[in-house]
């Protein structure tokens, strides 16, 4: 590596810290806008809709163990568990299922 | 408003437990990589507690044992991480407007998925020191799994980091499901938004998209569309 390493960070670090503080510095102002204020009230769901399906299937050793993590974690959430519980029991069905699959 | 601002905190630990496990657990991984690469603990910590982007920091891993330029790296991040300028435009609307622009800058070093995750689906106005509570645990987190990763990255048996790996997983659904319980919009919003996500992931051309850029893409383009179908009234937009 003919690169500094600690350049590369710090330039990594600069980038994303700017992605992350504009927007939240810059619109300090209330919007009023209705569809613009509908649009970030639906942000949140898709995206963390869509980084968590199918991403799930492919985070363990194995998919069907994932599949029953997600199916457990969603009626688990569905009956309105803590975030804790949910999350912890999708863990324990992965490490239980994968002992058998 | 001093007891406010410290309960606002414990309940920021307490949503941050479940998210420093996970971050344990990925970061771990993260350490190993970097590892494998000829970066050492301390410069791979020095990097997880600035950065704290799991994706972000996999692809400078291997870009930086390629010998990446400086600016390439830039616009990889760049592109990798765009998706925290959405979630910092949807806080910008929650965060509780009392509260002076400094926060706003300490809070924005917090956004990542979870962490924005666990704040953004508080009732009502976000008191920051909700996000500070969450962030004082998962940051450490993600550093210190990091740092042992590159330590002692074969110790930790591979079906418990497998296991461990659904954590983040199982707290966005805990976010995204209860709220779908009350309100069909929403319920079907998060229904889709999987269906077509898992589209995503196999109809071919679109299968090489990268998942950062998916997520921007897909979040753009359904909750535009949802926003014009369905728009909020007033009131309800706080309770997100």
């Amino acid at each position: 590596m003919q690169h500094n390493i600690y350049l590369y960070i710090l330039v990594m670090a600069t980038v994303t810290y700017l992605i992350r503080v504009l927007p939240l510095t810059l619109i300090q102002k209330e919007i009023k806008n209705k569809t613009i204020r509908s649009f970030l009230y639906y942000v949140p769901y898709v995206t963390l809709s869509v980084m968590t399906f199918p991403a799930i299937l492919e985070a363990t050793n194995n998919t069907y163990a994932a599949a029953g993590g997600f199916l457990l974690a969603v009626l688990l959430a569905w009956f309105k568990r803590s975030l804790f519980q949910v999350s912890i029991a999708a863990c324990a069905m992965v490490f239980v299922l994968e002992m058998f699959l | 408003m001093k007891t406010i601002n410290n309960s606002n905190y414990i309940d920021g630990l307490k949503s941050g437990i479940p998210i420093a496990m996970g971050y344990f657990a990925v970061s771990f991984t993260l350490g190993i990589a970097a590892k494998k690469v000829g970066i050492t603990a301390a410069q791979a910590t020095i990097m997880s507690i600035t950065n704290s982007t799991s994706a972000g920091e996999f692809a400078a891993i291997s870009a930086i044992a390629a010998g990446t330029s400086y600016f390439e790296l830039a616009v990889m991040q760049f592109v990798i991480n765009l998706r925290y300028m959405l979630m910092s435009c949807s806080l910008s609307q929650k965060i509780d407007r009392s509260f002076p622009i400094i926060h706003r800058f300490i809070m924005g070093f917090g956004i990542t998925d979870e962490i924005f995750g666990v704040s953004v689906s508080r009732k009502g106005k976000l008191n920051p020191y909700f996000t500070y509570g969450a962030m004082s645990l998962a940051i450490p987190a993600w550093a210190m799994g990091t740092m042992l990763g590159v330590i002692m990255g074969t110790v930790l048996p591979g079906n418990v980091v497998s296991a461990l790996s659904v954590a983040l997983y199982g707290m966005f659904i805990a976010i995204i499901i209860p709220p779908a319980r009350e309100n069909k919009v929403l319920a079907g919003l998060v229904a889709v938004s999987m269906v077509v996500s898992l589209l995503f992931s196999k109809l071919p051309f679109v299968k090489s998209i990268s998942a950062g850029t998916k997520v921007i893409v897909l979040t753009v383009i359904i909750a535009g569309i949802a926003a014009v179908l369905f728009p909020v009234e007033e009131d309800d937009t706080d309770a997100a």
